[in-house]
């Protein structure tokens, strides 16, 4: 009986300290300012054709490489498609990929390091080699061999960074089962005949969600960053498409620098940087509730 | 020691048969017909079946792994299907070329993110200690082609300081060649420094909490000599394996400054080979990468066990 009461005394001040917690997220000006732009661009991503005065692939051809005006707020390019309407709509398809293959990741790297840091033993062996082998490769380089042999497509994308990541997160989540496997509530469970699946799902994997949620926000910065190198290198998101990464590579292509057309390029750059520091602002605030 | 080297000899050549193994699958058996993909869709199916046997990609699997595996331990790392000359001159080429990047890119960002790592940490939970770190995540999450489009606008194109391209020309001097490199290595450095000074930081913060260094300062050493002498001693060991480990995100960021910068290093050369299909070459060069990253985090553990009295103890004990 007693050991009933034990698991009911873990769990009751959890349940306790979520709202304190999403309060104190709350009250961090880093927080609110991360959030806010993410905000903005997933309101980009859906609206933007809306919102945008120009639609991003009209080409004005009598308005071609136009500097930034009252007409263009962020000018045009070598075929006169104004840059802030790709700005804003090139939002849409880097919000759809990066979301869902970190979701990806972090799903089957929880259930892939709960496991190895439940049973251990040969199987964690076995997996920490393979996923050893997995990180001995930067990320984009394997994304880039899988992406090559497949063709680029957006699910294609999704799966192969969502796998990329889970080994990653497999290995985060294992640290963390690890630490939790030797205390009293999980021999409690075991005595009381629990199978497996339940510890590990029931028990365990509430008491290490926190660490989970912030491997989820890291690992987003990182698919935004992948996708928009491979975007710009030619092997995600394809044109004509308006992506960020894909139009700086464009502009590149064309020597927009070197011709002084420099809004082509900074703009989409600038879009690129505020979205993954915005992601950055709230995975360091989430960190910081954590830790206090 | 001697045990523990051939465990960790051993667990590396298992590694890398893994390696092998991914690159296998992903470079040679997901593309389907090598032949197809490249004579195109017009090409008969005689030519195509031709040019397989030819490339000797119409033998069973697990012949083709096996040869090509027995191939790269005499070297022979297979045959370019762009050039249809071997691939190992491009690859030594081109690593000797990433080498002198990735190195200057190191001997910059080392000192600094220790630095700013150590600084932050002496700052604790104040301004300056936000500022590094926030800074340093920011900078470590921008892809390279962003700060490396941005440094060349300002640094090569309006105020003309440093060259656009990393190729200096052959027979160019030592000096020259330094030129060209500094641009492409900084948008490297950008995204090393958050790592390197984020664990150079944490280390910083636990040595300063420790007893050792409460000791330190109740004895009345004074602050400067404790952090010197205590605090930096300590902290500084975790920070080798970060760097150590970074070598492999260093190397996907190559791909792109180096195609950025027009340079004929290792990640133009993956680049290329991945735009030609041209699989052979892709796999060598993915295949390095993983072999220079293994043999890095190897160094890094041998160092840490040379430098840290107590790892070694526990080594030789168990």
């Amino acid at each position: 009986m007693s050991d009933v009461t034990a698991e009911v005394a873990v769990t009751v001040p959890q349940l306790k300290a979520e709202p304190t917690r999403w309060s104190l997220l709350l009250r961090r000006p880093t927080f609110l300012i991360g959030a806010a732009i993410v905000l903005f661009w997933i309101v980009c991503a859906v609206f933007g054709h809306r919102i945008a005065s120009y639609s991003p692939l009209a080409q004005q051809l009598l308005s071609t490489n136009a500097a930034p005006s009252a007409a263009h707020w962020f000018g045009t390019d070598n075929i006169g498609r104004d840059v802030l309407a790709r700005v804003i709509v090139g939002s849409r398809e880097i919000l759809i990929v990066t979301p869902l293959a970190t979701l990806l990741g972090t799903v089957l790297g929880t259930v892939l390091g709960l496991a190895m840091g439940y049973f251990s033993g040969l199987l964690d062996l076995l997996v920490s080699r393979v996923l050893e082998a997995v990180l001995a490769l930067p990320a984009v380089i394997i994304a880039f061999l899988f992406i090559v042999a497949l063709g680029p497509s957006v699910p294609t994308l999704i799966i192969v960074i969502g796998l990329i990541f889970t080994p990653l997160i497999a290995r985060t989540v294992r640290s963390s089962v690890l630490t939790e496997r030797h205390l009293d509530y999980i021999a409690s469970a075991r005595l009381l005949g629990e199978n497996p699946a339940r510890i590990m799902y029931a028990e365990i994997l509430p008491n290490v969600l926190p660490s989970i949620l912030v491997e989820f926000t890291v690992r987003l910065g990182y698919a935004i960053f992948t996708v928009a190198t491979l975007s710009f290198l030619g092997f995600g998101i394809q044109p004509p498409t308006p992506d960020w990464g894909a139009d700086i590579a464009y502009a590149n292509q064309n020597n927009a620098l070197l011709s002084g057309y420099w809004w082509q390029v900074l703009f989409p750059a600038l879009a690129i940087a505020s979205l993954v520091i915005a992601i950055n602002l709230i995975t360091d605030s989430i960190e910081q509730v954590l830790a206090s | 020691m001697g045990l523990f080297l051939l465990r960790r000899l051993g667990l590396m050549v298992l590694t890398l048969w893994i390696v092998t193994l991914i690159v296998f699958f992903a470079g040679q058996v997901l593309p389907g017909d090598p032949g197809r993909a490249i004579l195109g869709n017009l090409a008969s199916q005689q030519s195509v079946q031709v040019l397989d046997h030819q490339l000797g990609v119409d033998r069973p699997l697990l012949t083709r792994y096996f040869s090509w595996i027995g191939g790269l331990f005499r070297g022979n790392m297979g045959i370019s299907y762009t050039y249809r000359t071997p691939v190992e001159p491009f690859i030594r080429a081109a690593l000797i070329n990433s080498v002198k990047l990735g190195l200057l890119a190191f001997v910059i960002v080392v000192p600094l993110s220790i630095l700013g790592g150590v600084t932050a940490a002496l700052f604790h939970s104040r301004w300056p200690d936000r500022v590094i770190s926030i800074a340093g995540l920011s900078l470590a999450t921008v892809p390279e082609f962003v700060s490396g489009s941005v440094l060349l606008v300002i640094f090569g194109v309006e105020l003309k300081w440093l060259p656009v391209s990393a190729s200096a020309g052959a027979g160019a001097s030592d000096l020259s060649q330094f030129r060209h490199l500094i641009l492409p290595a900084i948008p490297l450095v950008f995204v090393l420094f958050g790592y390197i000074a984020r664990m150079a930081r944490a280390g910083t913060i636990e040595a300063l909490n420790s007893d050792y260094t409460r000791t330190a300062v109740l004895k009345g050493i004074r602050r400067s000599t404790v952090i010197r002498r205590h605090v930096l001693r300590n902290s500084l060991l975790p920070t080798i394996t970060v760097i150590a480990t970074q070598t492999g995100y260093l190397i996907g960021g190559l791909v792109v400054v180096e195609t950025l910068f027009d340079y004929q290093g290792i990640g133009s050369l993956i680049y290329k080979a991945a735009v030609g299909k041209d699989f052979p070459m892709l796999d060598a060069g993915v295949l390095i990468i993983g072999v220079v990253y293994v043999l890095a985090t190897l160094a890094a553990d041998l160092l840490l066990m040379w430098l840290n009295p107590r790892l070694r103890a526990e080594e030789g004990s168990s």
